[in-house]
């Protein structure tokens, strides 16, 4: 009988594997909405794995910005665009076998390096991702970065109100 | 089966994967950012199990850059797409042409 975190990380990962796949191939339904809803699935299962690598803030982190920021930005959007039905088109048969081949060769890679490589065990101590701790390395370690992070944000949000004005100059 | 790193690898991996063919293959311009978006999370996904099992912290750091940068891709990009909207009435790649040769 396996412990239960091995069998959560089993049930995580083969919901953020379904999900992401229903998310951009959905077979029954071509509507952007239902694609937004499994991207939140896909994103909360996500937090579960990060749960399981002890990276508790990430997580909590991962369902505030992406499943509660990004994605009512997304259904806004998706509202404000009032996008029907994507109508069926003509699948081009060239795209869609060169999507798929690059998809198959990025796979076989993967593959092939994973399978080659050993065992990675465990090393060093255990790392918790208390906030503690990762607050003091972003504040002490990391100081200048999340300064310009702030400074990206800032220009972001510049952009973003000069995009979304009525006419642009 | 304790799920070790490569487990993780994989799973991140396939996400990746599934992002690239929604870049590739979808024509509808949110479903390819949301394809991005799930790049970006097998990204972090990655950059986590590698934190954790080489015990350094370092990577979660960098996944917490990674989001916040991603947000503010997100919000610029739809701002975008809106714009596009506005001045060409789709949101489609294909009716997008004028850079086509």
């Amino acid at each position: 009988m396996p412990p239960l975190t091995d069998l959560l990380f089993y049930v995580f990962a083969g919901l953020t594997l379904v999900c992401g796949f229903l998310c951009v191939a959905n077979p029954f339904s071509r509507n952007p909405v239902t694609s937004a809803m499994f991207l939140v699935l896909t994103i909360v299962s996500m937090a579960g794995l990060f749960i399981l690598l002890h990276a508790f803030f990430l997580a909590a982190v991962q369902i505030l910005v992406y499943a509660g920021a990004v994605m009512v930005l997304f259904l806004f959007v998706i509202m404000l665009l009032d996008l029907r039905e994507e109508e069926r088109r003509r699948i081009r048969t060239f795209t869609l076998a060169t999507g798929a081949l690059i998809v198959m060769v990025i796979v076989g890679l993967l593959v092939r390096v994973l399978s080659g490589a050993a065992p990675v065990r465990q090393t060093g101590p255990e790392v918790e991702g208390h906030t503690k701790i990762l607050g003091r390395i972003l504040l002490e370690q990391y100081v200048l970065p999340f300064e310009v992070l702030s400074l990206l944000l800032l220009v972001a949000m510049v952009g973003v109100i000069l995009l979304s004005k009525k006419d642009i100059k | 089966m304790t799920p070790g790193l490569n487990h993780y690898l994989v799973v991140s991996g396939l996400l990746f994967s599934l992002g690239l063919l929604g870049v590739l293959g979808r024509r509808n311009l949110l479903i390819i950012y949301m394809g991005l978006e799930l790049m970006l999370n097998a990204g972090n996904l990655a950059l986590v199990s590698f934190s954790r099992f080489n015990a350094n912290l370092n990577g979660q750091v960098m996944v917490f850059f990674t989001i916040t940068v991603a947000a503010a891709e997100v919000a610029v990009g739809l701002a975008l797409i809106v714009a596009l909207y506005r001045k060409r009435q789709t949101a489609h790649v294909e009716d997008l042409t004028t850079l086509k040769f």
